[in-house]
């Protein structure tokens, strides 16, 4: 029985108490609000971005942000939904990203990487043989940042839970990238720039799974979709290892962000004296460390493998 | 019992006392799937009859 309210529970916690649907959402909502508080993640009178998606994250996340706009007026939301143009995947989140956003009167901005960069992320994905992850981590993290340059947006949140967060930490302690490393954490970066909305994550304490159930029980989306990209990636490898290791010893999750947590502070210390001191592009005026930024760095790729690509690629970006 | 697994959209009969020996007997981490029983989300611990239809739900969605 639900340990609150004795009925029918739907969900058990990682402690293991027994929540009925409306006691889960419940802790589900109060979990993001005292995150949202405890890490300053609002202000106020802010323009906030967020990015969404239409999956279970983004939108559990927009939600609960809504709700909170709703009750700050001077708060605006202002979700963003990059298309990378992936065939069978994408259409379906952005339909129910559009049918949210409809529903709440919240207005959707929809930047694409076929209007953007020419292709869609399927059709670079033939013409440059690299791997379609870093494809579209590069893309979707500039065309994220250039549309809220654009829309004046102070910092976005972003759908990222306590799973994500745990395969980045690992990603680059195993890579090793630890300089990157000190850019996560429930607020992101490690220097603040007026270009660059640096991002937010309410949802950083919430399992996947909350996250899942949460959706589901709210009706977001009934249909399941995962991106046909996501097998081939390193980080879908140490999300089942992560997944089987906590199966065996629960807690392991919680255990990777508590320490990262308290490790954070030395991290952000290091690399702050480390030459991360951001620039703007030479070519695109994004903020970024190197000279030319790597969206700017991709795109001459794109330039040069066009001249040996296929007529029937070449012709797509005519 | 009639078991419908989404991710790999397969249909299975099988029993199982509760919905955590279930996913035992399948091989799936409890933290990777939501169960469903007759379109209700159900916890792990909850008992299963024979006469149900359970769909298992993957939390993993996205990129």
């Amino acid at each position: 029985m639900c340990k609150n309210c004795k009925t029918n529970p739907v969900f058990a916690l990682h402690s293991g108490a027994r929540l009925c649907s409306s006691c889960f959402l419940d802790y589900f909502e109060r979990k993001v609000k005292k995150t949202i508080k405890a890490y300053k993640m609002l202000d106020s009178t802010d323009k906030i971005g967020i990015a969404i998606s239409g999956g279970k994250d983004s939108l559990a996340l927009l939600h609960i942000l809504n709700a909170i706009a709703l009750q700050q007026r001077s708060l605006s939301l202002h979700p963003i939904l990059i298309d990378e143009g992936i065939k069978n995947y994408r259409e379906h989140t952005i339909k129910d990203a559009k049918a949210y956003c409809k529903k709440n009167n919240i207005p959707l901005t929809i930047a694409s990487f076929k209007k953007e960069f020419g292709f869609t992320l399927d059709k670079l994905t033939k013409l440059l043989k690299d791997n379609p992850c870093t494809i579209c981590g590069i893309f979707r993290r500039h065309l994220l940042n250039k549309t809220a340059h654009k829309l004046k947006l102070s910092r976005i949140a972003t759908g990222h839970n306590l799973d994500d967060e745990c395969q980045s930490i690992l990603m680059n302690y195993f890579k090793p990238n630890l300089e990157l490393s000190a850019r996560l954490g429930p607020i992101t970066g490690i220097i603040r720039h007026p270009s660059f909305a640096y991002r937010i994550k309410p949802l950083y304490f919430m399992h996947e799974k909350e996250t899942a159930a949460y959706a589901l029980i709210k009706k977001f989306s009934g249909k399941f979709v995962e991106c046909p990209y996501s097998k081939e990636s390193y980080r879908s490898k140490l999300r089942d290892m992560l997944n089987n290791f906590e199966a065996q010893f629960p807690g392991t999750k919680e255990g990777i962000i508590s320490s990262f947590l308290a490790l954070l502070p030395l991290l952000k210390e290091k690399y702050k004296t480390a030459g991360t001191e951001l620039k703007l592009c030479r070519h695109c005026k994004e903020p970024c460390t190197l000279e030319i930024c790597s969206a700017c760095k991709l795109k001459e790729k794109i330039k040069g493998s066009l001249k040996y690509a296929k007529p029937k690629l070449r012709a797509v970006h005519k | 019992m009639q078991v419908y697994l989404v991710r790999e959209r397969k249909k299975l009969n099988i029993t199982a006392p509760d919905a955590s020996t279930l996913l035992k007997k399948l091989n799936i981490p409890e933290t990777t799937v939501l169960v469903i029983r007759n379109r209700q989300l159900i916890d792990e611990q909850t008992k299963l009859s024979k006469k149900d239809k359970i769909t298992i739900f993957p939390v993993v969605s996205g990129g």
